[in-house]
């Protein structure tokens, strides 16, 4: 299925949850709870549908076909 | 009638680190340095790290992007590897709406409630939108967030946003990236004199003396970017606003000599030597 990831099309696996995509677009493993297992801060975060969703419910969070993702992160700037 | 300062200094006397009379402290954070850094405008992240480690500086703003794998999460790594407590901002919205959505990703992604609200008017200008400004803080701070508000130079508005439960105000000096200084510091001076939480004096500095004249002016702290990162030398531009903090806040707790019409003699007439 595609979904819209920061604005461009992707293709993901049907039913994918968010730590699935964050854990493939980032590199790093994540555990459940949506924390990185290499102990790092992970430093992003997600917007479903213009809904920002709280990390710990990433992994109960199915993406569904034409979904909207945004995944921001810290920058220079301001 | 408001007493000037009285929450900031109450709290700067109680409850500073050991040995570190002059810390500000916001929401129960000591901050050791009163210079709060900004990383816009900064050509390599290798120069940002040196020229915030020699500011001195004990919190710094980030803006959030889109995550892109290339240049991935290093900056917030940084600050973290520094021990520099992050200030998520929200550069770049125009809207409420979009402020509020910025603070919460941002609350997410870097496990802060602070936030330096920043909505702005126009790319042009970029001075804030007053009407925005106001919307955004009511919004955030009943979502629990710590609003540092980016404001006019207005003592009417900063009132306002202290009113509606901002943790800081932040008014600016001039345009953002203009390096003209304070353009009306009689503004500036009110907004201090009226305020019971901590003033930071944001954009438009130049170079150290604005920042001393800030200090001196009552600010409790000065947030700037583009005079260090922009500067022809960023690390030794760092290291001079660190002084030029220091030297404001002492200048202004030292109390200045009253300004006067005409010339007062430092030495005394009598006991003079005569020439025949």
């Amino acid at each position: 299925m595609n979904i819209t990831l920061n604005g461009a099309s992707r293709t993901v696996a049907d039913g994918a949850s968010i730590t699935a995509l964050v854990s493939e677009v980032t590199g790093r493993a994540l555990s459940a709870d949506g924390q990185a297992t290499d102990g790092q801060r992970l430093g992003v975060a997600v917007a479903h549908n213009s809904e920002v969703v709280p990390r710990s419910k990433w992994h109960g969070t199915a993406l569904a076909d034409g979904d909207d993702v945004e995944l921001v992160t810290a920058v220079q700037g301001g | 009638m408001i007493e000037a300062n009285t929450v900031s200094e109450s709290t700067t006397a109680t409850s500073a680190a050991p040995g570190r009379h002059d810390s500000l402290v916001i929401d129960g954070i000591a901050l050791e340095s009163r210079l709060i850094m900004g990383t816009g405008g900064a050509p390599s992240l290798d120069g940002l790290g040196a020229a915030l480690v020699a500011s001195g500086t004990s919190l710094t703003t980030v803006a959030m992007r889109r995550y892109s794998p290339a240049e991935s999460g290093s900056l917030f790594q940084l600050l973290v590897d520094h021990g520099i407590r992050v200030l998520p901002n929200t550069a770049g919205c125009f809207t409420a709406r979009d402020a509020v959505l910025t603070a919460e990703l941002a609350r997410e992604a870097l496990e802060t409630d602070w936030v330096k609200l920043e909505v702005i008017a126009d790319e042009h200008t970029l001075l804030p939108d007053a009407v925005e400004l106001v919307d955004a803080t009511e919004q955030l701070v009943n979502r629990g967030f710590k609003v540092f508000a980016y404001t006019n130079d207005d003592p009417v508005l900063a009132l306002r946003l202290e009113n509606l439960g901002a943790t800081a105000v932040m008014p600016l000096g001039s345009p953002i990236g203009t390096g003209l200084g304070i353009l009306n510091p009689h503004n500036i001076e009110l907004i201090v004199s009226r305020a019971n939480v901590p003033v930071v004096l944001d954009a438009g500095i130049g170079t150290a003396s604005d920042a001393a004249l800030a200090m001196e002016l009552g600010c409790d702290a000065v947030l700037l970017a583009t005079a260090v990162t922009r500067a022809q030398d960023p690390a030794l531009m760092g290291e001079a606003f660190k002084h030029a903090v220091i030297a404001g806040r002492l200048a202004k707790e030292a109390g200045r000599i009253p300004r006067r019409e005409h010339a007062l003699a430092s030495s005394a007439m009598e006991g003079r030597a005569e020439f025949l």
